[in-house]
């Protein structure tokens, strides 16, 4: 365990140096200035620009800004915003909102989806195995932003159940139509992983012999089924916790809901480097975070993975 | 000759399996015909636009605005007063272009680096496994977004290859595993007991019989950079006019949605149907390259 577990931390920090300089290499060579974009119509002084250069990093190479950047992150700094505030500062009030909305979604995913998942999966080629098919077929097909401004109308301006933006509201009602949607797509995903191994598993001979010996269908289903098709659901919902926590871009944009998403986005559109580097990088950190504890997770499960 | 045999017959009986699979699918065709369609709508948009009413997606007549569908405009106008159904027509064109493109190229990385790291292992192997694991690691989209924010011309082409920059990597990771379950394979060691070249065996042997489950997934793969291409260009960093899209349409539409539903519907329609079909097609066929499916 030691050993796998070593080796995953090993491969961890070469991906996180990769992604983190990728990041900071696209963010600071690509067009645009952001120091010059900063004094808006009137140019700012020379020396005052030089001053936020050197102040930034921007003057030095990009090796050594990137060294800079490392050097701050590793002491727990993310760096500062081209206005002056901590980029931490920046995220700190953004975070209750992208996790709220991900730990709903996230709830209804794995509640629903596994729900479907088993329903379908037990019932092959049965009406609601066929619905369950055709409605992620559908659910992946329709763009995000075309489901939200659809759900806005209908159920925001003409049914007036919920409301259609900010988070004024709190929770539920401001985060059941954003982490409904955002829902449907992972939940796709995990019925059909879980249909799909929940149908293998009651081929297996194991489940035979469950029949043989006379055991009732509810019992097989509910305490051996289950457990031996959750490995790959669980991989699935523990990867997709930390997607969503890196903030839904388009549905936090489309109900205007301050999360880390928008931040983001806000940050990118006005060249706000810093931040972009600084949210990035945070939102690698839990990524990975929450691939290594799948990596435990699943090799705990199952103990060929962690003898590969 | 009993290298002839063994580089043909492999892939013909798969083939043949397939396609007796497939066939039976009511699915498959309405999948293939839809797509058909499509295709020759994207190869012809003007002279079907003109049978249909307005030929020119440009034309537009600006006391026309939002008008619902109606004579000489089945789909109604725009906002501008532009017919949306011959921007929807002309839409498609940017949309496949835009699917087939990106994933022709994600192919194309992949298949090299997929069956270098799966057929040589070693070194190569874990620098590509880690160099996935990099384009893996930031959301997809995010990537997407940095890139084209700064770009200052955003054409079709490049949103297609800055599409196929990110998205890669899946398809390398599908090439890779599929090429080394066939590497092992008898007629893999035979090959290499008969004492043929690297380059043969991976051309002649390996990759036609791992190619089945990476095609059904680029299949698959088309729609989504489809879907993708339109929440960019919805976020405002994909296409820009002049460019005619099913993206641009519908970025436009969701402010006006209220006033003019049917702006919205039709686009979202088209590129739902497109991208059904193309899930559809590459699941049917990796049901059909997957023996345990197979009946």
């Amino acid at each position: 365990m030691t050993r796998f577990l070593s080796r995953r931390i090993v491969e961890l920090v070469v991906v996180f140096l990769g992604v983190t300089f990728i990041v900071y290499a696209m963010v600071f060579t690509l067009p645009g200035d952001p120091i010059a974009a900063l004094g808006g119509d009137r140019p700012l002084p020379e020396n005052v620009v030089a001053q936020l250069r050197a102040e930034y990093h921007l003057d030095l190479p990009l090796w050594q800004q990137y060294l800079h950047y490392l050097g701050g992150v590793l002491t727990g700094d993310l760096g500062t915003t081209f206005t002056g505030r901590p980029v931490s500062e920046a995220m700190a009030s953004r975070w209750p909102v992208t996790i709220t909305l991900a730990l709903s979604a996230w709830a209804l995913e794995m509640i629903v989806g596994v729900l479907l998942g088993l329903a379908a999966g037990l019932r092959r080629g049965s009406i609601l195995d066929r619905g369950v098919l055709l409605g992620t077929v559908l659910a992946t097909s329709i763009p995000v932003f075309v489901l939200g401004v659809s759900a806005q109308l209908v159920f925001g301006l003409e049914l007036g159940w919920f409301p259609i933006a900010g988070t004024s509201e709190g929770w539920p009602a401001s985060y059941v139509l954003p982490a409904a949607i955002v829902a449907l797509y992972g939940l796709s995903s995990v019925s059909r992983l879980m249909r799909g191994s929940v149908a293998d598993t009651m081929r297996s001979d194991f489940v035979r012999t469950l029949v043989a010996k006379g055991m009732p269908r509810h019992d097989i289903v509910g305490v051996h089924v289950m457990r031996n098709s959750a490995a790959p659901v669980l991989t699935f919902l523990a990867i997709e916790l930390g997607y969503l926590l890196g903030g839904t871009v388009v549905i936090e944009g489309i109900f205007n809901l301050p999360g880390i998403g928008q931040l983001l986005f806000e940050s990118i559109r006005t060249h706000e480097g810093p931040t972009v580097v600084g949210v990035t990088t945070a939102l690698i950190v839990v990524f990975l975070v929450t691939s290594v504890l799948v990596d435990v997770l699943s090799s705990l499960l199952d103990p060929r993975i962690r003898h590969e | 000759m009993s290298e002839h045999i063994a580089a043909t017959e492999a892939p013909a009986v798969a083939a043949r399996g397939v396609w007796a699979t497939v066939r039976r699918r009511p699915l498959f065709w309405t999948s293939l015909a839809a797509l058909g369609v499509l295709l020759v709508v994207a190869a012809f948009p003007g002279p079907i636009a003109a049978l249909l009413g307005q030929p020119d997606p440009r034309a537009c007549d600006l006391s026309l605005s939002g008008q619902p569908p109606g004579d000489g405009h089945p789909f109604g106008t725009d906002i501008q007063g532009c017919d949306v159904l011959a921007n929807v027509l002309f839409g498609t064109r940017t949309s496949l272009f835009i699917g087939l493109t990106t994933t022709a190229l994600c192919l194309v990385v992949a298949l090299v680096l997929g069956t270098v790291a799966g057929y040589f292992g070693g070194p190569a192997d874990r620098v590509i496994a880690r160099l996935t694991d990099v384009f893996l690691g930031f959301p997809f989209l995010l990537g997407a977004i940095v890139v084209l924010n700064s770009a200052p011309e955003r054409t079709p082409l490049l949103v297609a290859v800055v599409l196929a920059f990110f998205s890669w990597p899946t398809l390398a990771r599908l090439v890779r595993g599929s090429v080394r379950s066939v590497r092992e394979a008898e007629f893999v060691q035979a090959a290499h007991a008969l004492g043929f070249s690297h380059g043969r065996i991976v051309l002649g042997h390996v990759l036609p019989n791992s190619l089945g489950p990476v095609l059904a997934i680029a299949t698959t793969m088309v729609g989504g950079v489809i879907v993708a291409e339109s929440t960019l260009t919805f976020l405002g960093v994909g296409l820009v006019q002049p460019t005619i899209s099913w993206g641009l349409q519908l970025s436009t539409a969701q402010t006006y949605f209220q006033t003019a539903p049917h702006t919205l519907i039709f686009p979202s329609l088209f590129l739902t149907v497109t991208v059904v079909s193309l899930i559809m097609l590459g699941d049917i066929l990796r049901d059909a390259l997957d023996p345990k499916g197979r009946s």
